[in-house]
C-alpha cells in the first residue's frame, strides 16, 4: 500500500486485488493452515505408529466422536468471537437431552416435537445467559458458570438423577447412528451425526460470513463501544448470539442422547472445556473479533484424533489428559504470538 | 433563516461534576460552525448530547424549530445528525467498507444476506469523492492512524447527514489530507449541510469556519463571526481573562551533563531508529501527530514494551532496561497519559498511592509496613506540591484531575527519579490546575530533574520545552531549540513522511 500523499504518482496503487500470497500470510489464515497441518501430521504419525488407526471402523469412530464436540465447539465459536465465553454448553447439552427425554418418554410426544424441544430449551437457556450478560452486565465467565451449575442441577432434579431411555421412541437412535450417506453410497458408512455436524457447520459458516448476525458477532468482539456508537443495539445482538449458541447446544444434546439411546443427567460437565479447546486450537482468538468455523472443526478433529490415537497406542487415560492440557496451552500461546506480531503495516 | 439546530439551557452532569451548565448553541443550514474552548470546556459533551451518545439532564434541543428527544446514536442518525468522534471508533478486525456500513448493511436477495459487493462499491464511491486511494476490503486494523481517521470521515459522510459534527477530525492528518477534508466540507456546505467543527487549530478554523461559538467551564460564552474576530479576543473568551503571559526565561541547559541517552531505538513499526539525549535540568518536548510513536518511544525507553534494537545510557553508562523495574532502578519514571488505568490505584488513599512505588523503603522488620512513615511522607509531599486534599487518608478517586496528577508526580519524586517522562501531563485537567502543573514542572527542572513532556497540544509543548523533538511515523524527523520552534515548523516536521519525501 502507498500512503495517500502520493496521489498522482500511483493512481491505482492499493487497488490491486489481494494476491494469493497476501492471503496466505494473513495471520488468521496462517493459524488455520497451521492447525490443518498439525491435524495431517497427527494422522500421518498415528497411521505409521499403529496399523489399526487407518481402518474404516476406527475412522468412523473418530468422526462419530467428533460430532458432539464439534457441534458444541461451533456454539462456542459464536460466543468467543464476541469476546465472550460460555462455560454452560456442556451441561446445557445434557439439559436439552433430558428435556427431550421428558417430551418423548415421559409425555409420549412424537419424535419431531422432541427434536424441537431440545433446540427450544437450548435457545431459551442461551437467551437467559444473554440477558444476564447484556442487561445485568454480569461478566460472561461468571454468568455462564452460574448457568452451568444451575442447568446441571435442573437436569438431575427433572430426571430424578436417573437416565431417561428412549426405548419407546423407535427411530430416535437413527438421528445419530444410522447412515443416510451409507444408504446411498454403501462404501461410505458415515454416520448421520457427522452429516449433522457438517450441515450445522455450513449453516454456521454462512451465518457468520454472510448475514447481519455474523457481522455483528465479529463487530462486538472487535470493538463493542464503536458498534454501539454506530447506532446498533448491542445488547439485543449479544442476546441473539447467546440464544443461537444455545440452540446449537440443543442439537448437540440430541446427538449425544441419540448415540447413547438415553439422556444421562450426570453427563456434560467437562464438555465445555473440550469445546473451548477446539475453538482455540482452530485459531479463534479468546480476545474476540476473529475466528472461523472451519478452524473450529479442524480443532475438534485434532482433539478427537489425539484422543483416539493415544488410546490405540495404549497411552494411559491420565496421560492423554496431560497431553490435551499441553496442546491447549500451546494453542493459546500461538494466539498470543499471533496478536503480538499483528502490527500495523499499511 | 431558520436554524437547523437550536440548543437551549442544556445541562449535563457526570457523577456530580457539572460538564454542561445551561449551554446554548445555534446552527444554521449551510454554515461551518466552529466550537472552541479549552479542554474540559464541554464542547465534546455538548456534541455527544446532540448525537445521542449522552442523555441531557435538562434543557431542550430543537431541530427545525421542533423539540426533539435524541435518545440514542441511532435516533440521531435517523434525524440526520452524524458525528465523527474524537477517539477513533473502529472495529479493527472488520474491513473499511464493513466499518462504514455497520448497522445498516445493504441486504441482497430475500433480505437475508449482506450484499458485500454493493457495500464495497458504495464505499469505493465515497472514497473516490474524498480522493482517497484505499481498497474498501482492507481490514481497518492494518491501516495507519491517518487512514483510519479517513475511514471515520468516510463513514460520517455516508450518512448523507444534514448536520455533521466533526470533533478534532484532523488530529492525525497531514496537510494534503486536511486539504482534501476541507474540499469535502466546502462541497457539503454548498449543499446546505451544516457542519460543527471542533478544533484547537486556529489556522484551520480561520480557513473554513463561518461562525464560532466559544465555551468555557461548561457554559456558553458567545457566538461571533470567525472572519472579523481577532484571535486574541477568541483566546480571551476561552480563557476568561486576557492571557498576559510573561515570556518566561528559558534557562540555557545545553551545557549540562547528559543524564539519559537513547541510541537507535526500534520497536515494530511504531518506533524506528530513534535517538535522543536528555540533559540535567532540561525539559524536552516530544511533538507529533496522533500515532507518531511518541508514547511508544517513551514506553520503549522505560522498558514497558520490549525494544527490537537500540541502546540506553544513563549518566554515560550503558544500561539494559528490560522492564519498568529496571528503569525505576536507574532513576527513570514514567507518568502515563492514562492516570486512572496505569498511574493510580484510585480506590486507595493519597498516602498509599504516594508510597506505592517505594513500599520497600517503608518496611519495618523487613515485612510490616511502617504506617507512620508512610503518613509523614504523604504529608510532606501533599505540602510540597500543594495537593488539595482534606487528608492523606482521602481516596484518590475523590480528588480532581490536577491533584491526581500531582499525586502521581509525588510518587515518582519519592522514588527519587532523576528522569521523568510526562505523557500528556495536563489531559483532562482544568485551566487553573494546568498552570500549577506547569509551574511544578519548571521547578522540578530547576532542581536538576531531567524531564520529557509528550503533548498533543502544540502551545503546551512550545510553552514548556527547552528543546523540541518532532516525530512522524516512528522516526524522529527534527529537533528544534525553544527560540526557533513554532507551530508551523513543528507541523512541517510532524508530517514529513518517508514515502512523501520520496515522491517527486
Amino acid at each position: 500500500m502507498t500512503t495517500p500523499t502520493v496521489t498522482t504518482a500511483a493512481p491505482a496503487a492499493g487497488f490491486s486485488p489481494k494476491t494469493l500470497k497476501d492471503r496466505l500470510f494473513r495471520p488468521a489464515t496462517r493459524q488455520k493452515l497451521l492447525a490443518f497441518a498439525s491435524l495431517v501430521a497427527l494422522m500421518v504419525f498415528f497411521s505409521f505408529a499403529s496399523p489399526q488407526f487407518l481402518q474404516a471402523d476406527n475412522l468412523v469412530g473418530i468422526l462419530q466422536s467428533t460430532a458432539v464436540n464439534g457441534v458444541l465447539a461451533i456454539a462456542c465459536t459464536f460466543v468467543i468471537i464476541t469476546s465472550g465465553i460460555d462455560l454452560s454448553v456442556g451441561t446445557l447439552m445434557t439439559f436439552c437431552a433430558v428435556m427431550t427425554g421428558v417430551v418423548l418418554t415421559y409425555m409420549g410426544m412424537p419424535l419431531w416435537l422432541g427434536i424441537c424441544a431440545a433446540i427450544f430449551f437450548g435457545a431459551l437457556s442461551g437467551f437467559v445467559s444473554g440477558l444476564l450478560i447484556a442487561k445485568l452486565k454480569i461478566p460472561p465467565f461468571i454468568a455462564t458458570l452460574g448457568m452451568m451449575m444451575l442447568l446441571k442441577g435442573l437436569s438431575l432434579v427433572i430426571s430424578g438423577t436417573k437416565p431417561i431411555y428412549f426405548n419407546d421412541t423407535p427411530g430416535f437412535t437413527a438421528i445419530s447412528q444410522d447412515s443416510l450417506i451409507g444408504d446411498i453410497v454403501p462404501s461410505l458408512p458415515i454416520p448421520n451425526a457427522v452429516l449433522i455436524l457438517f450441515l450445522v457447520a455450513v449453516a454456521a459458516s454462512i451465518v457468520l460470513n454472510r448475514t447481519i448476525l455474523g457481522r455483528y458477532t465479529f463487530a462486538l468482539g472487535s470493538n463493542e463501544e464503536a458498534v454501539r456508537l454506530s447506532g446498533v443495539n448491542t445488547d439485543f445482538w449479544k442476546i441473539v448470539v447467546y440464544t443461537v449458541s444455545g440452540g446449537i447446544c440443543g442439537i448437540a444434546g440430541l446427538l449425544i442422547a441419540s448415540r447413547l439411546n438415553s439422556a444421562q443427567p450426570a453427563l456434560g460437565q467437562g464438555y465445555e472445556l473440550d469445546a473451548i479447546a477446539a475453538v482455540v486450537i482452530g485459531g479463534t482468538s479468546l480476545s474476540g473479533g476473529t475466528g472461523t468455523i472451519v478452524g473450529t472443526i479442524i480443532g475438534a478433529f485434532i482433539m478427537s484424533v489425539l484422543t483416539n490415537g493415544l488410546r490405540i497406542l495404549s497411552v494411559a487415560q491420565e496421560w492423554q489428559t496431560v497431553v490435551t492440557g499441553v496442546i491447549i496451552i500451546l494453542a493459546v500461546y500461538a494466539d498470543i504470538l499471533r496478536r503480538r506480531s499483528g502490527s500495523k503495516v499499511h | 433563516m431558520q436554524p437547523i439546530v437550536t440548543i437551549r439551557d442544556l445541562s449535563k452532569s457526570f457523577a456530580g461534576v457539572r460538564a454542561l451548565d445551561r449551554a446554548q448553541f445555534e446552527l444554521l443550514p449551510g454554515e461551518v460552525h466552529a466550537l472552541m474552548g479549552e479542554n474540559g470546556a464541554g464542547k465534546s459533551t455538548l456534541m455527544k448530547v446532540l448525537a445521542g451518545v449522552y442523555r441531557k439532564d435538562s434543557g431542550e434541543v430543537l431541530l427545525d424549530g421542533q423539540p426533539v428527544d435524541i435518545e440514542s446514536p441511532r435516533a440521531a442518525q435517523a434525524l440526520g445528525i452524524g458525528i465523527i468522534h474524537q477517539e477513533l471508533n473502529l472495529m479493527n478486525h472488520l474491513s473499511a467498507a464493513q466499518n462504514i456500513f455497520i448497522g445498516r448493511e445493504p441486504r441482497g436477495r430475500f433480505g437475508l444476506f449482506i450484499d458485500e459487493e454493493a457495500m464495497c462499491c458504495e464505499a469505493q464511491l465515497i472514497f473516490d469523492r474524498m480522493n482517497l486511494k484505499l481498497d474498501p476490503r482492507t481490514p481497518v486494523g492494518e491501516l495507519t492512524v491517518a487512514r483510519q481517521q479517513m475511514v471515520e470521515i468516510a463513514k460520517a459522510l455516508s450518512f448523507e447527514s444534514r448536520v455533521l459534527i466533526m470533533d478534532e477530525p484532523t488530529a492525525a492528518l497531514n496537510n494534503e489530507e486536511v486539504a482534501d477534508l476541507f474540499r469535502i466540507i466546502a462541497r457539503l456546505r454548498s449543499r446546505g449541510v451544516a457542519v460543527v467543527y471542533i478544533s484547537h487549530k486556529m489556522d484551520e478554523l480561520k480557513r473554513i469556519a463561518d461562525r464560532v461559538t466559544v465555551m468555557r467551564d461548561g457554559q456558553y460564552i458567545a457566538t461571533v463571526p470567525m472572519a472579523t474576530t481577532p484571535m486574541d479576543t477568541l483566546i480571551a473568551m476561552m480563557v476568561g481573562r486576557q492571557l498576559a503571559e510573561a515570556e518566561h526565561e528559558m534557562p540555557d541547559t545545553s551545557a549540562n551533563e547528559v543524564v539519559l541517552e537513547a541510541r537507535g531505538i526500534c520497536r515494530g513499526t511504531m518506533v524506528r531508529d530513534a535517538s535522543f539525549v536528555l540533559r540535567r535540568g532540561e525539559i524536552l518536548g516530544f511533538a507529533g501527530l496522533m500515532g507518531a510513536g511518541r508514547t511508544e518511544l517513551a514506553r520503549a525507553v522505560f522498558g514497558a514494551d520490549r525494544i527490537d534494537a537500540g541502546e540506553v545510557f544513563v549518566n554515560g553508562q550503558k544500561v539494559v532496561i528490560g522492564s519498568p523495574e529496571d528503569a525505576v532502578a536507574n532513576g527513570i519514571g514514567y507518568l502515563s497519559e492514562d492516570r486512572k488505568h496505569f498511574g493510580l490505584a484510585t480506590g486507595m488513599d493519597v498516602e498509599t498511592n504516594i508510597a506505592l512505588a517505594s513500599m520497600k523503603s517503608f518496611l519495618s522488620m523487613g515485612f510490616f509496613i511502617d504506617r507512620a512513615a508512610v503518613e509523614s511522607a504523604g504529608e510532606r509531599y501533599v505540602r510540597q506540591l500543594g495537593i488539595k486534599t482534606p487528608s492523606v487518608r482521602q481516596q484518590v478517586r475523590l480528588l480532581s484531575g490536577g491533584n491526581q496528577q500531582k499525586i502521581v508526580i509525588a510518587k515518582w519524586l519519592l522514588r527519587d527519579c532523576k528522569v521523568l517522562f510526562f505523557d500528556e501531563p495536563t489531559r483532562g485537567i482544568d485551566v487553573g490546575a494546568k498552570a500549577e502543573i506547569y509551574r511544578l514542572l519548571n521547578e522540578l527542572a530547576a532542581q536538576g530533574k531531567a524531564i520529557v513532556i509528550i503533548s498533543s497540544e502544540l502551545p503546551e509543548v512550545l510553552r514548556m520545552s527547552h528543546r523540541v523533538l518532532v516525530m512522524c511515523e516512528g522516526r524522529i524527523t527534527g529537533e528544534l531549540a525553544a527560540r526557533e520552534a513554532s507551530q508551523e515548523k513543528i507541523m512541517q516536521l510532524a508530517t514529513r513522511r518517508e514515502t512523501a519525501d520520496a515522491a517527486p
